[in-house]
């Protein structure tokens, strides 16, 4: 069964799909507008890839300094960046790119270090959906990417919903594309990573504990354009979810 | 849904009263660490000095305690010992100015950004961001104690020891960074807040020691604490099963 986790009348409930929104454990049956959505579970380490699919890669051939890679390029973001289906990310005013990244997201349900790939997925609890923004504008080539581009405050989204791993037969045959303002920009299919979820968990837990709640960004497709003040992000993966954010810009923040 | 961490965090006996486990370390924050790479600065694949401060997250897998065993693997069987002080959160920090930023500290703590040696000496790179080498577990060791941020009256100036097996390795400060304290503070919180018992740490000097398994390192930032932990090798991997198919 698919969760939530949102915030309602003053409280944090945990929730589940009805027809006409969602329904609180308590019984208490809301519309999808009615609730402050917040990550669908609690967060621990939060891990993603960059580069991890031929696409991408070759999309972002043109500015790579170095294309060699002998192993996943890995970074990790703290708690600030996160935020719920249905949030607000900033745009930074007078910066020229800065573009959403549809991510499937895996989140670790077990302890695992010294994980073999032919035993990893007993170590995955579910899934949700990630749009995990970039401002490139703030690139830089030191330990790239740069925490500035990378973790900034609300920059990923997270949910609307986990999906518990039995209800996802195949995460490697996944559907995924990115709508802006209804527009499709971006789709690609979860077949295609460079490093399956098999290898990412090994190849992490050969040298980090991942602990139950860390969860796994595992890079996007192709098809990362631009967005702007106002736009409507929605980033969404077959069987996952469907995930909206709003583009807003300085003057909410009084910048 | 959580396990139990690995090992307890320090709990400080000032306010927060509690580390939130969010870590974030500055790196390359010593001129001399920039200066020692010369016009590979302006080569690829840098081909610029950095401009924003540079940072790394230390994880909640690298979080240990004083006196922690921390596995090391047999190759390069070395660590650098990134001996640093450690900037503990004590109000939401958010866009801090330079004449507010100091306000915002709960105290101050020792700790170790700890990065397995570069398997070639003078080899390590600094494009990507090397969790292999710096997000293994332990590999962030927090002192027991956080000095109340009263006590320290220019946190900018401290002396910072490194010691081995009880020899000294390296003397140096806190001093002479590319931004100290507060001015890190600024320009970390203009894009990312820090709640607080986060820690920032603010980067240790140019030609931190290396230390090698059975080591006991102890560090000690003068008027703040001392950290001691040892390195220790980790067990070696059990032997691979061929996977079928």
């Amino acid at each position: 069964m698919k969760s939530a986790r949102v915030a309602y009348a003053g409280a944090i409930h945990g929730a589940t799909p009805h027809p006409t929104g969602l329904r609180l454990a308590d019984g208490r049956v809301l519309g999808d507008d009615a609730v402050v959505w917040l990550p669908p579970f609690e967060v621990g380490t939060v891990i993603a890839l960059g580069l991890n699919y031929a696409d991408h890669v070759k999309e972002l051939s043109k500015e790579l300094t170095v294309t060699a890679q002998d192993e996943p390029l890995v970074f990790f973001k703290g708690p600030g960046a996160l935020v719920g289906h249905r949030g607000h990310t900033r745009r930074p005013a007078g910066v020229a790119v800065m573009h959403y990244e549809c991510e499937l997201a895996v989140v670790i349900g077990r302890t695992a270090k010294g994980v073999r790939r032919a035993n990893a997925m007993a170590h995955v609890a579910g899934y949700t959906v990630c749009n995990d923004y970039a401002v490139r504008d703030y690139l830089e080539n030191w330990y790239r990417p740069n925490l500035r581009v990378k973790n900034r405050d609300g920059g990923t989204a997270l949910g609307p919903w986990f999906v518990p791993a039995e209800d996802v037969p195949d995460p490697h045959a996944l559907a995924l594309r990115t709508l802006v303002n209804g527009r499709i920009t971006q789709q690609g299919n979860t077949a295609n990573m460079v490093n399956d979820i098999p290898a990412l968990i090994e190849y992490l837990s050969s040298f980090m504990t991942l602990q139950a709640g860390d969860v796994i960004l595992t890079g996007t497709p192709d098809g990362v354009v631009n967005v702007n003040e106002g736009d409507v992000v929605v980033t969404e993966i077959d069987g996952i979810g469907s995930l909206l954010n709003h583009i807003v810009g300085d003057a909410a923040f009084g910048r | 849904m959580l396990d139990m961490p690995l090992s307890p965090l320090p709990s400080p006996a000032c306010a927060p009263c509690r580390l939130s486990g969010v870590v974030y370390a500055a790196l390359l924050n010593h001129p001399a660490e920039i200066s020692a790479l010369g016009e590979a600065v302006h080569q690829a694949p840098y081909k610029a000095p950095p401009r924003a401060p540079v940072l790394g997250v230390k994880p909640r897998n690298t979080l240990v305690g004083v006196g922690a065993r921390i596995a090391v693997p047999a190759a390069p069987g070395q660590v650098q010992i990134g001996a640093t002080l450690g900037i503990v959160i004590g109000r939401t920090a958010c866009r801090l100015s330079l004449t507010d930023a100091l306000q915002h500290v709960a105290g101050w703590l020792v700790a170790a950004d700890l990065s397995l040696a570069p398997a070639t000496p003078g080899r390590q790179t600094h494009y990507r961001p090397a969790v292999r080498a710096r997000a293994r577990d332990g590999f962030c060791p927090l002192g027991q104690h956080v000095r109340p941020a009263a006590a320290i009256t220019n946190p900018d100036d401290l002396v910072v020891q490194v010691w081995a097996d009880g020899a000294l390795q390296h003397q140096g400060s806190t001093a002479g960074r590319v931004r100290g304290v507060a001015q890190l503070l600024v320009d970390v919180t203009e894009f990312m807040t820090l709640s607080p018992g986060d820690v920032l740490l603010l980067g240790g000097e140019h030609g931190m020691p290396v230390a090698s398994i059975g080591q006991t390192v102890q560090i000690d930032i003068a008027g703040v604490d001392r950290l001691v932990f040892t390195l220790v090798a980790e067990p070696a991997e059990p032997a691979v099963k061929p996977e079928t198919a």
